[in-house]
């Protein structure tokens, strides 16, 4: 197996193509809308008009405008159908060979549209366009050259400074920069290390990672041998949760078609290369996306975290030095490899390069997934390609980060969205979560709610964030029923500060942040439901003068 | 092995190069308050009672589980720690139900002495008054779940020391539970030796011998260093 191998593969699967194709989706958002039937009434359809021959009905991967599925596309270059039912499909094949829009009011999207128009895919390059379950798919589209160019021809240290030099930082929400870590791991000396793909994707309203594996799960494959090559690894750990059965099963077709074609294995390429990876899957605690837990988790140990130091970098899974990825982050990767660290760097802003997947929800027209380039500003995300709120509302804020994350106001919704600018802010880039919230949109209620959320995934073993966000989930409670007063308040702040620095891990660490960014911004709503509205809190916050 | 100096509260000291801030500050006569730390089994950095800051590090560091480094400046006791320190033991004793004046280990607990060292007079937040049970089906010993602190200390000896692991830990946040075996009465946990070292062990009154009336329950924690030092290191000193 090498690169004239895997073009012949890109041949044949060329050659074999039909003239027209109709493209599918197949990822959980359209399959929750019938998509499943949609896809066996166009195949009938199809077979009724007599044009087997010419006609292919594809399953691909998510397409990103979820609220207008199903979604079924033309392909080459053929219009996007969307909200199709099962009966349209005959009009939807009747079309083919009308150059005029089909009846039995079929919607056609508009591909000019911004949501589509300012998106830059490189994570999603693929997605809505690949058959996610065979493999010859994904080489079609040059699939699996970056990890044969890195093993036959790349020294394991030239591809971590080809990382570092693209200014890759991790997708999973702090943005550690990704070069750095894979060359930590890969000059710790040891007989054995791993490479875990992180995909316990658990923020609220996030779906970029369950996206990528149901749309394209080779490519992760693909980036997660690159790193292992990278790193000096030799086994690899894709950590799921189990709430993602279609991803799950996705990533096991992948992993044994690459097995029986060479691409995982021992001697990848034919080179001296053994690489497998196996899936464990999660059993539904948040917590196991904190990576200390996570390995825990691996090893078959009650996931709770752990103090770092030591970094799994130097000691992670079974003791062994452990490079752990989230699922955008090794995304990026083939491309990287394939297209030079100068071509990603050119793609974002200074300090963050390269592109950001994002999950629309919430109070917004189009949700779904966009990718756009690092430094977009929000505006252009939430209004131009999201289309705003539904019904012509005003946007109030914009919750990034998800349960670590913090709310935006709207009048900072001109800053470009980056590593830095969203911290200045109080918030954090987080995994890609963006959640709209409009004027009838309670803050304190948002508040409350992220911190149930960590109340409810706190693993329990320090005490501030088992205890502490019980009683702060309490205190939103009691001002939220009118009954707190500015006492209540006091402790609120008090109590946040001390479990944001005194935390185990990051989840106690960041699960202040939602309450501590609304009463940053939206101060005001909290001291309406003041009991004893007349009296100010005593101490109030040093920056809500200077935001309000 | 090399030997680094460092200072923990203005104080010069000198430690071993694997020795932990807390081990070094103990030898130097500095307090630091813990709860779940307990020598003879593995450090856990759970309870955050023992953070202390470190000039140049911008988080709290745990001192039980910090290897010192030469030149580290550890501060122990500075106001902002003194402050969370006391959040601390408000919360758990909000948490669930401890109730000193019934309490069997009442002068002998060491929740109720961190409460004591740290100055907390009364706890500012909500007490929860959680119904949890009492399990005295073992019949030497007892566990009351309304005063656990799930320092997890009863995990470790049973696991580290006694090598039994009967004792685990089930749920998550404020549902997590100290278990025997998989979530059995203790009586019925088929891997427990009945030898004990659970119940000198807990800081409160949690596990307690069945019959010790209220303020008998004395603990010796010197058995369990004994034992730790009789295996590891050979000797058998008092």
């Amino acid at each position: 197996m090498d690169t004239t191998d895997l073009l012949e593969i890109a041949e044949r699967e060329r050659a074999a193509r039909t003239p027209r194709r109709l493209r599918c989706c197949t990822a959980a958002g359209c399959l929750s809308q019938n998509g499943q039937a949609l896809k066996a009434a166009l195949i009938e359809a199809v077979k009724t008009a007599g044009l087997t021959d010419s006609v292919e009905v594809v399953g691909v991967g998510c397409m990103g405008l979820c609220s207008q599925g199903p979604l079924v596309q033309v392909d080459p270059d053929g219009p996007l159908y969307e909200k199709v039912t099962p009966d349209q499909a005959p009009a939807i094949v009747a079309a083919l060979n009308e150059p005029s829009a089909p009846a039995d009011d079929v919607r056609v999207g508009d591909p000019t549209h911004p949501f589509f128009a300012k998106q830059v895919p490189v994570v999603l390059q693929n997605s809505g366009k690949i058959n996610p379950e065979r493999i010859e798919s994904y080489i079609e589209v040059g699939g699996y050259q970056a990890l044969c160019t890195a093993v036959r021809e790349m020294q394991p240290l030239e591809v971590c400074e080809l990382i570092t030099a693209s200014g890759l930082r991790g997708r999973g929400g702090a943005g550690y920069p990704t070069g750095l870590k894979w060359s930590t791991v890969a000059k710790t000396e040891s007989d054995r290390k791993f490479v875990v793909c992180n995909a316990d994707e658990g923020d609220p309203g996030a779906f970029m990672d369950r996206s990528v594996l149901e749309s394209d799960p080779h490519r992760i494959i693909e980036g997660m041998a690159i790193a292992a090559y990278a790193v000096g690894a030799s086994q690899g750990f894709v950590y799921v949760r189990g709430e993602y059965p279609l991803a799950i099963s996705r990533l096991k077709t992948a992993i044994s078609q690459a097995r029986r074609l060479g691409v995982l294995g021992a001697g990848v390429f034919e080179t001296r290369f053994d690489f497998r990876v196996d899936i464990r899957i999660g059993a539904g605690a948040f917590v196991c996306g904190e990576e200390t837990a996570l390995m825990r988790s691996i090893e078959g140990h009650r996931g709770t975290p752990r103090p770092r130091p030591p970094f799994p970098a130097a000691k992670g899974l079974w003791g062994c030095p452990t490079l752990i990825n989230n699922v955008e982050t090794l995304a990026n990767i083939p491309a990287i490899v394939a297209n030079g660290p100068e071509w990603f760097a050119g793609l974002g802003t200074g300090k963050s390069a390269g592109t950001k997947v994002f999950a629309l929800a919430g109070k917004i027209k189009n949700t779904g997934l966009i990718e756009v380039p690092m430094g977009t500003t929000l505006r252009t995300i939430v209004e131009e390609m999201g289309g705003g709120v539904p019904g012509g509302g005003s946007v109030k804020a914009v919750q990034t980060g998800g349960p670590s994350g913090g709310c935006i106001p709207a009048e900072h919704l001109d800053t470009p969205v980056d590593y830095e600018s969203l911290a200045q802010l109080g918030s954090i880039m987080g995994s890609g979560g963006m959640i709209v919230m409009d004027e009838s949109d309670n803050m304190v209620d948002v508040a409350r709610f992220f911190m149930e959320f960590c109340m409810d995934e706190s693993c329990g073993k320090c005490v501030p964030c088992r205890a502490g966000t019980v009683q702060i989930h309490h205190l939103l409670t009691k001002l939220r029923s009118g009954k707190g007063t500015a006492r209540d308040l006091d402790v609120l702040r008090e109590l946040c500060e001390m479990v944001k620095q005194t935390s185990l891990c990051g989840l106690g660490q960041s699960a202040p942040n939602p309450v501590l960014s609304t009463l940053r911004y939206f101060h005001n709503e909290y001291d309406t439901l003041l009991n004893d509205p007349m009296t100010p809190a005593t101490k109030p916050l040093q920056t809500s003068t200077e935001t309000r | 092995m090399a030997v680094k100096t460092l200072t923990i509260d203005g104080k010069h000291v000198s430690a071993r190069d694997d020795q932990t801030i807390l081990q070094t500050a103990r030898e130097a006569g500095i307090r630091i308050p813990t709860l779940c730390d307990l020598p003879g089994v593995g450090p856990l950095g759970a309870c955050r009672l023992c953070l202390v800051e470190v000039t140049g590090v911008p988080k709290l560091l745990p001192a039980c589980v910090t290897v010192v480094q030469e030149g580290m400046e550890v501060q122990t006791n500075t106001e902002r720690l003194r402050r969370y320190r006391l959040m601390i033991v408000e919360l758990l004793f909000a948490e669930r139900n401890h109730v000193c004046s019934v309490c069997v280990a009442n002068n002998h607990c060491e929740l109720q002495d961190r409460a004591m060292e740290i100055g907390m007079t009364h706890s500012r937040f909500a007490y929860q008054f959680p119904k949890l049970d009492v399990d005295t089906t073992h019949g030497r010993f007892g566990i009351d779940h309304n005063r656990c602190i799930l320092c997890s200390r009863c995990v470790r000896v049973c696991d580290e020391i006694e090598g039994a692991h009967t004792w685990d830990v089930s749920g998550r946040g404020a549902n997590a539970r100290v278990i025997t075996d998989m979530n059995v009465p203790w009586g019925e946990a088929a891997s427990c030796t009945s030898c004990g070292k659970c119940v000198q062990a807990c800081p409160t009154g949690a596990i307690f011998r069945i019959g010790a009336t209220v303020a008998e329950l004395e603990k010796d924690r010197t058995q369990l260093s004994f034992i730790v030092n009789a295996r590891e290191n050979k000797q058998w000193l008092g």
